[in-house]
């Protein structure tokens, strides 16, 4: 029996695209939406910020050109420019401390957790938790927590006989704003723990048995073997504990408040930046002219300095392996 | 006949059209109070049966965000019809780039007004009038009665028997002061309370003409009864903000709280039970009369954009007048600075008896003008000096100079 013809095409004018333009359609529609989005949220407010920065403004109103007169005042002129070192230090302080107390203690849990002991995923999802709530929220339930008249903080020390260590935790100079870098560590402590994690579990098992059968002990394969190995994840990490820090700006603003008390102990740039260019109702005015110099110059702090750093650590990634 | 028909349903269905047209004139106007959202749909009720070709659209945004929102709107050449300001500084920040519409020769009502509270809504350079005000705020001492009661307490009048009187609430277990020191523009309306009847009435135009500085002895001394307090506010006052002291009030946790006559509503809707006066702030000597720190808090203006001035000139001609102000007061327990509006209210009138003498808040109303202002400097400080970390002189000195980077009378000195 002869194979009957095919049915013959339906007549419809269909338009038949080469897989080359049909892949390119393709790209592009996966690329333009968020191009747009990236261009009308983060190049266009950018550029502009840069415009705004070399003006003089009056009020809301941009009244004339500044030159550079913008920068001259927040980096030089008083009080400004001690606002402006206070809160760029305090900046320093939360990424110092973060890089110790959270990614420290996330690295040691990665370790831990690397030997795959008892519970291991349970712990997985214990330490991830916090990192799916929203910061707002955090930093309000720990703002109540850590209030010294209804905050459980100091009920618990109370109840287990430290009352002597109950203290208005964020009303203190001494201890606002490690407060606040305990809660951020507390929220994102499982982000750093599962990727170091990922990290040492890529790591082939041979290597950790062959060190030991020559007589390696844990301390000496977690700095000779682990430590080399996960290399690029502790640059990732590093990284994106510098832009987070000083771009730092949801938990003060929450905890603490936007003029960053008591006596500027919590002020970070990102909300000096904010209170500037904005207002604080309470008390200050808007100034587009500094706040967007203090935008551009933090924009190009980090800039500078995550690039050149993460080529550094590229590079030691190299020698370590 | 069936001609004259159809010409006359022309003539209506024109009419009816043109009536559409006209009732479509819709205003929209811009506020910050959101829990005022329900009185001002009522006052605005009342306006729209008067004027039913104008409807008022109502919007009410976080106060936080505000100032943002209204900016960013009017850059952009979309704001409201109608703008809810704030005064003196945050006033000027607006009207002195053009976007707001001089009111004086529009509304004549304007001419009857205290001129102080003028002052708040008035464009410094051209003397114009932009807004017209809407209520003005004094800073008083809350009390609750009952505790006051239980513990035989009279009011104090000197600042000696203020301090016995907090001891001896102390004493029984109360929190004598329910504020704390967390939140910061709080510290200046402790400071907005207690510091002018020491520094006096006169202290005001000495600082603004530069007769004195913050340095000078009055405000020192006014600064180091402050730090007196500090033993009768909230337990580990430095952690307790504004919510929190409310909250020791309202709960009757506490027996005097010290904010500005905005709370008055917000703490009988927190607490209906709440027996609670208004008490004058301690004067030094007995026999002196108390000196309150006043402001105006704002005012309606028109949108130099509007593209229905003769409707947007209509309604704030509507605000501006006596039966607006007499419904404002009643329904959201706010002092009216239009003249005749008189308040039955006990607490509103103690608070206008208080008003009687008066000074202007003084970082406010003479230091928001220019950054760093007078506010920042001095909240920021206080705090510090209530923990006991600055003394007051250096707080005094700290803002002195940060004032003299941009005003003149100081820098001369």
């Amino acid at each position: 029996m002869a194979a009957s013809p095919r049915p013959a095409a339906p007549d419809t004018k269909r338009v038949r695209l080469s897989p080359r333009a049909g892949r390119t359609l393709w790209l592009a529609t996966l690329l333009v939406p968020p191009t747009v989005f990236f261009l009308v949220f983060e190049v266009i407010p950018m550029i502009s910020a840069l415009i705004y920065s070399f003006y003089r403004w009056e009020g809301i109103g941009r009244v004339g050109f500044a030159g550079f007169d913008n920068f001259r005042r927040v980096l030089f002129e008083q009080p400004f420019q001690g606002w402006t070192i206070n809160a760029f230090w305090n900046n320093v302080i939360v990424f110092l401390t973060l890089m110790v107390v959270q990614n420290g203690l996330a690295l040691f849990l990665a370790i831990l957790l690397g030997g795959n002991p008892r519970g291991t995923r349970f712990y997985q999802v214990v330490f991830f938790l916090p990192v799916t709530l929203a910061f707002v929220l955090v930093g309000f339930q720990w703002k109540l927590f850590l209030n010294p008249i209804i905050g459980l903080v100091n009920q618990m020390l109370g109840a287990v006989g430290l009352g002597a260590l109950a203290q208005p935790w964020l009303g203190q100079e001494s201890t606002a704003l490690f407060s606040i870098i305990f809660v951020n560590a507390w929220r994102w402590l499982g982000f750093p723990t599962i990727v170091f994690l990922a990290a040492i579990r890529s790591i082939p098992q041979d290597y950790f048995e062959a060190a030991r059968l020559d007589g390696a002990n844990e301390w000496h394969v977690a700095r000779h073997v682990t430590w080399p190995l996960i290399a690029p994840a502790v640059t990732i990490i590093v990284i994106l504990t510098f832009i987070g820090s000083f771009n730092w700006f949801d938990l003060p603003y929450v905890m603490a408040g936007l003029d960053g008390p008591p006596g500027r102990s919590t002020d970070v740039l990102a909300l000096y930046f904010y209170r500037t260019a904005f207002g604080e109702t309470a008390g200050a005015l808007q100034d587009f002219g500094r706040g967007s110099a203090l935008a551009v110059l933090l924009f190009l702090f980090v800039l500078v300095v995550a690039i050149t750093w993460t080529r550094i650590l590229r590079r030691r990634e190299v020698e370590l392996t | 006949m069936r001609k004259r028909f159809g010409v006359f349903g022309l003539v209506l269905a024109c009419a009816l059209l043109m009536g559409f047209a006209v009732a479509q004139v819709t205003l929209n106007f811009w506020s910050w109070r959101t829990e005022d959202v329900a009185a001002y749909r009522e006052l605005i009720d009342q306006f729209e049966a008067e004027n039913p070709d104008i409807k008022v659209e109502f919007q009410a945004f976080e106060f936080a965000t505000y100032a943002t929102v209204q900016m960013t709107a009017l850059l952009a050449g979309e704001g409201p019809d109608i703008v809810h300001v704030r005064a003196y500084g945050a006033f000027e920040a607006i009207a002195a780039p053009g976007f707001l519409m001089a009111l004086d020769d529009k509304v004549p009502a304007l001419a009857d007004f205290p001129p102080l509270a003028l002052d708040g809504n008035r464009l410094r350079r051209d003397g114009l009038v932009y807004a017209v005000p809407f209520a003005s705020q004094t800073l008083v001492i809350y009390y609750n009665v009952d505790i006051f009661e239980e513990l035989g307490l009279a009011l104090p009048e000197t600042w000696d028997e203020f301090l016995d009187t907090a001891e001896q609430i102390k004493a029984a277990g109360y929190v004598p002061i329910a504020n704390g020191t967390a939140t910061s523009s709080m510290n200046e309306v402790l400071k907005g309370v207690f510091a002018p009847s020491f520094y006096g009435p006169d202290f005001f135009d000495d600082i603004m003409t530069g007769e004195a500085t913050f340095e000078d002895p009055r405000y020192v001394g006014a600064l180091e009864k402050l730090l007196e307090l500090a033993p009768y506010l909230a337990p580990q006052h430095q952690g307790v903000d504004y919510p929190t002291s409310q909250n020791l009030f309202v709960n009757e946790l506490a027996a005097m709280f010290v904010s500005g006559s905005w709370d008055i509503a917000n703490l009988r809707l927190q607490n209906p039970d709440l027996n609670f006066g208004v008490m004058a702030p301690p004067v030094p000597e007995a026999g002196q009369t108390p000196l309150v720190s006043w402001f105006l808090d704002g005012g309606f203006a028109v949108n130099a954009d509007t593209k229905h001035l003769e409707e947007a000139v209509t309604f704030v001609n509507y605000l501006a007048s006596r039966e607006f102000g007499q419904l404002f007061t009643d329904l959201l327990a706010n002092i009216s600075p239009i003249p005749g509006v008189v308040s039955t209210d006990p607490l509103l009138a103690k608070v206008a008896e208080l008003n009687q003498n008066s000074t202007p808040y003084i970082m406010l109303v003479g230091f928001r003008y220019q950054e760093p202002s007078g506010s920042v400097l001095v909240q920021e400080r206080l705090a510090s000096m209530l923990a006991g970390t600055i003394t007051p002189a250096q707080v005094a000195k700290e803002v002195t100079e940060g004032i003299a980077t941009y005003f003149e009378p100081f820098q001369n000195r």
